[in-house]
């Protein structure tokens, strides 16, 4: 049983993690592989979809940091985007927006890659 | 004062169950829905120090969670036989040099503190008491 789940797709190069359910210290290692089977294979170009994530904790949110600088010092980055509120409200409280790119469409965060 | 308990596993996926629980108390105690959120946020990142720091992720250990509310505030009581919590350790998480390290952690702690309006800590016969008060007013 698990109510999380991760579905990929590529949009010009740039890789999409649409993420779906609650993530929290159980699956974040779900996560954690994906992203870094992805930067493992030469993928750093890479757009986190929050749309359906009802729920986020740390250990969410630790995954993100963990490996947002192996992506930048290869020239890529990790964007988030569309999170609801509730979702943004916990990376907000914990001084991401200032670090990270989170916008509010898909196609605004896909667009960020080519300035 | 109405109250509720339960006590499980020290396992990771009983943090969905714990989340449920709480959030049925939250609800009936009065709570809106966005405060809901943040409670329960709270008592998972709470729940996940335990099973990771007091039981060093050891899955067949025993939690205890208990809530109580009136028309004023819920209190949230976790309790776990595990090793001592010194939150006297805790240090605000500075996020950029955090990322350059490629470190995590440290996140659970500033959560809980941002999201409730009180936070205990005591050592009692052997056990851990963590304490999470909100109150209804300010929600």
């Amino acid at each position: 049983m698990s109510n999380f789940s991760i579905e990929i797709r590529e949009d010009r190069n740039i890789k999409i993690l649409n993420l779906s359910g609650y993530l929290d210290a159980h699956n974040s290692n779900e996560l954690e592989d994906q992203l870094k089977e992805l930067i493992d294979a030469g993928f750093t170009r890479i757009v986190v979809n929050f749309s359906n994530l009802n729920y986020i904790a740390s250990a969410g949110l630790g995954v993100f940091m963990a490996y947002i600088e192996d992506v930048r010092e290869q020239s890529g980055d990790i964007k988030l985007c569309e999170m609801t509120d509730k979702v943004y409200t916990v990376f907000d409280l914990l001084g991401f927006p200032v670090l990270y790119d989170i916008t509010r469409s898909e196609l605004e965060a896909i667009e960020k890659f080519k300035v | 004062m109405q109250n509720d308990a339960i006590r499980l596993n020290s396992a990771t996926t009983n943090l969905q169950v714990i989340r449920d629980f709480v959030s049925a108390s939250a609800r009936t105690a009065g709570f809106a829905d966005d405060t809901v959120y943040k409670i329960q946020l709270a008592v998972d990142e709470a729940c996940t120090n335990v099973m990771k720091h007091s039981y060093k992720n050891d899955p067949t250990q025993d939690i205890g969670i208990s809530v109580s509310w009136d028309g004023t505030k819920l209190v949230v009581e976790i309790t776990d036989s595990g090793l001592p919590f010194d939150p006297g350790q805790y240090h605000q998480p500075d996020l950029g040099t955090f990322i350059k390290q490629k470190k995590r952690g440290g996140l659970g702690i500033h959560l809980i503190r941002s999201l409730m309006d009180e936070v205990r800590y005591d050592r009692k016969n052997d056990k851990n008491l963590i304490t999470l008060i909100k109150e209804l007013k300010k929600s």
